[in-house]
């Protein structure tokens, strides 16, 4: 077992922390305080191709693999989580299926522009009765000659109104079940597709989530992605991988504020010395990193299998469910180091806590995380 | 147009520094980057090129770790890649200018760039030996830099304000604060890069030998400023506390 990174990855780590501390962190609080998404950093985001990490050069991807893209959202996510699920949702939810399953028209036309960030992206999964059982879905799409009408609600869409293309779930035959379930590619502007409401949220505030609304929403027929009936292990699939992205996003809050907790740990000063010189304090890091260090084994090793062509599920769902905790807990304590500081907006830790919580609710809250894990270990 | 950029591999700019036990820099565990100032002149070189098309090679005198410097230059761009390793520990100013001098003469080249001086020593005395022994022009601390029909107009600093200067190519530029914005390595740079050449050469593959590069100057010792002392603060009444604020600074501080 090798654990060293690329010279590649190496580069990657170094040249996205050096752009999330420089570009990113300045604007973190402000954007969490306004609830809005600095689009220029997108734009910057593009330029470095950030928008399209692990997709061919083909498509005007990077050419990088999953774990490059593990690393660059964990780094993203270090100082700003907003950041690091902005990318993870436009690359695993919405550019993933359609590489992975879409047409090369569909590739040409949807896949090039998210890889090269001229169109950000997003994926309509959820709805009101229709969350962690994702089968339940009520949003239909009825084929009508060269057309599928849409009619439905999607609810909590991370990207809703930025993105200009979207991948969405819908029923094409309730009879079938989960095997009546199709997903088609819906841009932005398409007539009957409007946004509702906007989530006001306890954290990743500057991560637009809307939802979305189709009345009788045409698109054309060639905006079926896969066959018909084939959504449903779409979601599944789509769902594995970007877990390894939600698994990361919680990995690089957790670091950031891990990180954030040591260095103000050896400058804050009672009872006449650092409080790092109190063993109590001392064991609270060493817990906060070893948990970190092992929640970034599980992380790297699903990205790992993911490259390396063998299944992954489980390890995905392992990496999402103990980064996630783990992002959770660090940024709990990180807090408590800091003490009443912590709990103020002056320092980033109260935000980096607000923002970990969602980390064990999206892609699969931690109860299903589990019920994967169980549903591989038993079967 | 042929560009060569100098470029050094410094110690990150919020490393710690601390001398070891046998008073020399320690450099265990510090995180190296490519001195910023150098960013600068790798950023111009790329302009340089994508304006009038050429190539743009970068060259370090560096050990096997000054690679990743290199890497990023190639990252963001550059089209090769030179690191000669003198082979020895300490090194000063001539034997770094003389090393990339010869490397350079064996090169094609009508631009030449480098920082105007690396943020680790700070002695800004690289980039014009290298000129001096090439026998070309030099132009410090530059903020702005044209080149047309086999010249150059740079803008470079002065006391107290700026100068533009005409210079015949080539010639050598040392980049200042200003001058450009280093663009980052974008991802598809990043995976180029390993395809591109990167050379590593010894002393001996430039036909020099160790004595005729070692150092003329030798550190003899080093050391980290004294710490700071505490603050004082004066207590009483604001007349009796002014009072003996004049009298400290005259007698304890002496400055005024
Ligand atoms: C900020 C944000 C962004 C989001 N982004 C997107 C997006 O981009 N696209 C998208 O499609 N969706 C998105 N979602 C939706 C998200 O994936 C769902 O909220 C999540 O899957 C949980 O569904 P739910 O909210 O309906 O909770 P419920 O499913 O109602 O769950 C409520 C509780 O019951 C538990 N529970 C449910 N079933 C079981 C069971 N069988 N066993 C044990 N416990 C169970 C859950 O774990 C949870 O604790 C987002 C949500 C948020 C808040």
């Amino acid at each position: 077992m090798i654990f060293k990174l690329s010279e590649e990855q190496e580069l990657l780590k170094k040249t996205v922390r050096d752009f999330a501390e420089s570009e990113i962190a300045p604007k973190a609080a402000e954007m969490d305080e306004k609830e809005e998404y600095d689009m220029t950093l997108w734009s910057k985001m593009a330029e470095m191709g950030l928008t399209g990490i692990p997709y061919p050069d083909d498509y005007d991807g990077a050419g990088m693999d999953n774990l490059s893209y593990a690393i660059a959202v964990e780094e993203l996510s270090r100082v700003c989580g907003s950041s690091g699920v902005f990318v993870s949702a436009h690359t695993s939810l919405c550019a993933w299926p359609i590489y992975a399953f879409g047409t090369e028209d569909q590739k040409q036309k949807f896949l090039k522009p998210l890889s090269n960030g001229d169109k950000l992206g997003a994926m309509g999964l959820t709805e009101p009765a229709a969350g962690s059982d994702a089968s339940s879905l009520k949003t239909t799409a009825v084929k009508e000659g060269n057309e599928y009408v849409l009619n439905g609600t999607k609810i909590f869409i991370t990207n809703g109104y930025h993105a200009e293309i979207y991948v969405i779930f819908a029923c094409t035959d309730r009879s079938k079940g989960t095997r009546g379930i199709s997903a088609f590619i819906v841009e932005k502007g398409t007539p009957g597709f409007t946004f509702g409401k906007k989530e006001h949220k306890l954290g990743i505030r500057a991560s637009s989530t809307y939802e979305l609304v189709f009345e009788n929403c045409r698109i054309p027929a060639e905006n079926l992605l896969g066959d018909e009936g084939q959504g449903f292990k779409m979601v599944m699939m789509t769902l594995d991988g970007g877990r390894i992205g939600i698994a990361a996003q919680a990995l690089g809050i957790a670091q950031g504020a891990y990180e954030q907790a040591v260095n103000y740990s050896k400058i804050r000063e009672q009872f006449g010395k650092p409080i790092s010189a109190n063993q109590g304090l001392q064991w609270m890091l060493a817990d906060m990193a070893t948990q970190i260090e092992a929640a970034r084994l599980l992380v790297y090793k699903a990205a790992y299998l993911k490259d390396n062509k063998q299944p992954f599920s489980k390890e995905a769902a392992m990496a999402k469910l103990f980064a996630s905790e783990t992002a959770m807990a660090v940024t709990t304590k990180a807090v408590q180091v800091f003490g009443g500081y912590g709990y103020t907006r002056e320092y980033p830790v109260e935000r980096m806590m607000r923002d970990a919580k969602i980390t064990e609710i999206y892609e699969g809250t931690s109860e299903v995380q589990r019920i994967v894990i169980a549903a591989n270990i038993l079967k | 147009m042929k560009i060569v950029v100098c470029m050094k591999q410094t110690f990150d700019t919020e490393a710690k520094i601390a001398v070891d036990a046998n008073g020399k820099i320690n450099k265990q565990g510090v995180s190296l980057i490519m001195n910023p100032y150098d960013e600068f002149a790798v950023e111009e070189a790329l302009k340089i090129k994508e304006k009038s098309s050429g190539e743009v090679t970068v060259v370090t005198v560096a050990g096997p770790e000054g690679q990743d410097a290199l890497r990023q230059a190639l990252a963001m761009g550059a089209d090769k890649a030179v690191l000669v390793d003198p082979g020895m520990d300490e090194i000063d100013e001539f034997t770094t200018a003389s090393i990339l001098a010869k490397a350079i003469s064996e090169m094609e080249y009508d631009v030449l760039l480098g920082g105007f001086r690396a943020i680790d020593d700070g002695s800004a005395q690289v980039a014009g030996r290298v000129a001096e022994i090439l026998g070309i022009p030099v132009v410090n601390v530059v903020t702005k830099l044209e080149i047309a029909d086999g010249k150059a107009v740079a803008t470079s600093e002065i006391e107290g304000g700026s100068q533009t200067v005409e210079v015949a190519l080539p010639a050598m530029f040392t980049a200042q604060k200003g001058l450009n914005e280093p663009r980052y390595p974008s991802m598809k740079g990043i995976m180029q890069a390993k395809k591109k050449p990167m050379e590593k050469k010894a002393l001996g593959d430039l036909g020099l030998d160790a004595g005729q590069v070692a150092p003329k100057v030798k550190a003899i010792s080093y050391f980290l400023p004294s710490a700071r002392a505490a603050g004082k603060i004066i207590p009483g009444e604001p007349a009796d506390a002014a009072r003996d604020l004049v009298k400290a600074l005259r007698e304890e501080a002496k400055v005024v």
